[in-house]
């Protein structure tokens, strides 16, 4: 049916049978890129479009409604705009640094593309150590921040990047725990692995306790890495004016802003992956007639919907609580969060070495 | 779960160096109107705060020197915009006081009705704007529906949703609109069922209440020597008021409690008009049902002019204690005219209770404050 592998395998058949490998190899690696690309670009027009709906329903108003049926053009008519604008770069900021910064955000935000399984056999890279690469390529977006907020000279995004660079830092470590917690039930860094092993049941269901506390503490984890609300100090417009992105406008602020709503996708499929079982259909048991029916639905469908599930539940958030301030953001963390989860670390080690889990 | 601020009670000895001297405003998203602050910081502690005023100052005082006691109501409506019936009632109370004018009961009544239904608008204003100062954007959405309500009531009655022109020295302007009665009703009704909603979305909410409780504390005596009055001193625990030390209009025959908070934080200012809005609810209910029949409007003449000598009349608007003091030299103008404006004595206390706190605390006692700069500046 709508199974991505078959187009992936016979493009690579033709491609090898035609071309010399390295030419087919080449050839595939564009293709990818291109793939990726505009993976990107309607991912940004997507999210962006969903976030002001979703924001708007909550808050008893429409949303954008007139550009197209819906508002579905509303994210391209911005986009037109931001291109459009003049990119005003400061007398006094550090040039290279100032243009440089959104290129290493966005440039993060793509690598991170590369081990999600987005359906079956539709992996980019199938990488041994999948989720360390996660883990690992994702705490480099802190340099950009600072960088970004270094080279504004100005007071405020400083003040904005150096809460920002302390929120992302801290909170990796909870997020990677969480993580580590899944990998442990697994024994397994790879991706593919991780997914396989949810065959019988996603990791959700299957890991009870400890995968429940690790599922939270993932969510409030990815929530304050990726600056949104209500961790949102760094872009706190009532008091900070934009934070570390105050003074780029025109592309660059477009770089910033569709990086961040890329990472927010990025954290939810792996969120997904991990702990809803990425592509794997939900099977109950032995409902074998509900099985074969879940079986029907095609397994991008799968991941796309659970990720999005996902996203609409940070954006929830968003919406709903107000702001911490920086002593309590990082109180949360280092005095809560990180306890529970060393904690639940140890528990899920128990478990997993008695099999007390399904 | 979430710790307390922490107050550093000395900052003289946190060094010169490492000081940052920011301004806040005059154009920016949490000064509500055209505040300009100069904020002292020592990384992110608040060393010295200095309100900078007078960006909207606009001569109202000498301008009402030129108008007649009829026309210089309407000019208080729009100093403090969100109790713009409260402002125009205290004029009017002093020019009847001033030259004896006789208000029937039917003026009296729809005075005080039209007042709550300011002070609610006003608070239903205030807890948006102060949820969106801490981050939360959708209690805005929320508050703006009931005043919404409360907007078309007055469109319908007075003819104007912000500035009303509506109440004249004797009673009202002209006769209520005949909805009235079943609009208000309508509102009281919706407002009951949603204001849980509110205590459910802020109140109740554990991030709120950690950034409010604590942050800000002012204590009674400071309250009563910098001159706090409204819910900033009632959080504080000074009973103060206005409409139960010096009743005016129907307030000495309707029953309503004065709330009082004694912890003087945040959270206790937020407590107090959250509460106090149901106590004007309250009010509104007890008089809706028996608004007398008869005139509105006392017999005056058309052209009024006051007694020589000096008059004040003070009333209790959504922020604090408002004065109207005339100077008059037996003309038809005002030889000198005195507002003493609630925002003025609040604002004065911000120095002394931010001192010592974090920028974050900084938003949440201001949101807290209620200021409304075109009343501190007039």
């Amino acid at each position: 049916m709508l199974s991505l592998e078959s187009i992936t395998k016979t493009t690579q058949d033709w491609l090898f049978a035609k071309f010399s490998p390295e030419i087919a190899l080449t050839i595939e690696c564009v293709i990818v890129i291109l793939l990726c690309i505009t993976l990107f670009a309607v991912l940004g027009l997507v999210l962006v479009l969903l976030e002001r709906k979703v924001a708007a329903r909550i808050q008893i108003r429409l949303g954008p409604n007139r550009v197209g049926p819906g508002g579905i053009f509303q994210t391209a008519a911005d986009t037109l705009k931001l291109i459009m604008k003049e990119g005003l770069t400061p007398d006094t900021a550090d040039k290279f640094l100032f243009n440089l910064a959104p290129f290493i955000v966005m440039m993060v935000a793509m690598l991170l593309l590369a081990p999600i399984a987005f359906a079956k056999n539709f992996q980019i890279w199938d990488i041994n150590i999948g989720v360390l690469y996660i883990s690992a390529v994702s705490s480099l977006s802190v340099i950009g921040i600072l960088m970004a907020g270094w080279a504004s000279n100005n007071k405020y995004s400083l003040l904005g990047a150096m809460r920002s660079g302390a929120q992302i830092v801290s909170y990796e470590l909870s997020a990677g725990f969480a993580v580590l917690t899944i990998v442990v039930l697994t024994g397994s860094l790879r991706i593919s692995d991780i997914v396989a092993s949810q065959e019988n049941g996603w990791w959700l269901f299957k890991g009870h306790i400890p995968v429940i506390i690790a599922f939270v503490l993932y969510i409030i984890a990815v929530t304050a890495e990726t600056n949104r609300a209500p961790f949102d100090l760094a872009e706190a417009e009532s008091e900070l004016t934009a934070g570390f992105h105050t003074e780029y406008s025109g592309m660059k602020f477009a770089l910033f802003f569709l990086a961040e709503y890329i990472n927010i996708f990025i954290v939810c499929a792996i969120g997904a992956t991990l702990f809803l079982g990425g592509w794997m259909p939900l099977h109950i048991g032995h409902w074998d007639g509900f099985n074969h029916i879940m079986d029907y639905i095609p397994s991008s469908v799968w991941f796309m919907g659970k990720t999005f599930f996902l996203i609409f539940v940070i954006m929830w958030f968003r919406w709903t609580f107000p702001r911490l301030r920086v002593d309590q953001l990082l109180n949360l963390e280092w005095k809560y969060l990180l306890p529970i989860s060393l904690f639940n670390l140890l528990l899920v080690t128990v478990i997993a070495i008695m099999g007390w889990h399904f | 779960m979430y710790n307390q601020t922490e107050i550093i009670k000395d900052t003289t000895d946190l060094g010169p160096d490492g000081e940052l001297v920011i301004n806040m405003g005059p154009q920016h998203p949490a000064t509500h109107g055209v505040l300009h602050l100069v904020v002292t910081l020592n990384g992110e502690t608040i060393k010295k705060i200095e309100p900078h005023l007078g960006y909207i100052h606009r001569s109202i005082e000498k301008m009402c020197e030129r108008l007649s006691y009829r026309q210089f109501i309407y000019v208080t409506s729009r100093m403090d915009y969100l109790s713009s019936h409260i402002n125009n009632t205290a004029c009017a109370l002093l020019i009847e006081k001033g030259m004896q004018i006789e208000v029937p009961e039917r003026a009296k009544v729809v005075r005080t009705i039209l007042n709550e239904l300011t002070r609610i608008a006003s608070h239903e204003l205030w807890i948006g704007a102060m949820a969106m100062d801490l981050g939360a954007f959708t209690p805005f959405f929320y508050a703006f529906r009931e005043r919404e309500m409360i907007t078309d009531i007055m469109e319908d009655t007075c003819g104007a949703r912000l500035t009303m022109n509506y109440i004249v020295p004797g009673g009202l302007m002209y006769d209520i609109h005949p909805n009235f009665q079943t609009k208000v009703k309508a509102f009281v009704k919706q407002f009951k069922e949603k204001v849980t909603e509110y205590e459910d979305l802020v109140t109740g909410n554990i991030i709120f209440q950690s950034r409010t409780k604590g942050v800000g504390v002012l204590t009674a005596e400071d309250a009563i020597s910098y001159g706090c009055s409204g819910p900033v001193a009632r959080a504080s625990g000074v009973s103060c008021d206005m409409r139960k030390i010096a009743p005016y209009d129907a307030y000495d025959r309707v029953e309503f409690d004065e709330v009082i908070e004694t912890a003087g934080d945040s959270f206790a200012r937020y407590i107090v008009r959250v509460k106090e809005m149901n106590q004007s609810i309250r009010i509104i209910e007890q008089l809706i049902d028996n608004i007398p029949e008869g005139e509105f409007v006392g017999k005056t003449k058309n052209v009024l002019k006051l007694n020589k000598g000096e008059f004040y009349q003070r009333v209790e608007t959504a922020r604090g204690e408002f004065g109207v003091f005339i100077v008059s030299e037996g003309g038809t103008t005002p030889y000198r005219i005195k507002f003493r404006s609630p925002g003025f004595s609040n604002l004065s206390v911000l120095d002394h209770i931010a001192k010592g706190s974090k920028i974050g605390d900084l938003m949440a006692t201001m949101g807290t404050l209620d200021l409304v700069i075109p009343d501190i500046d007039r």
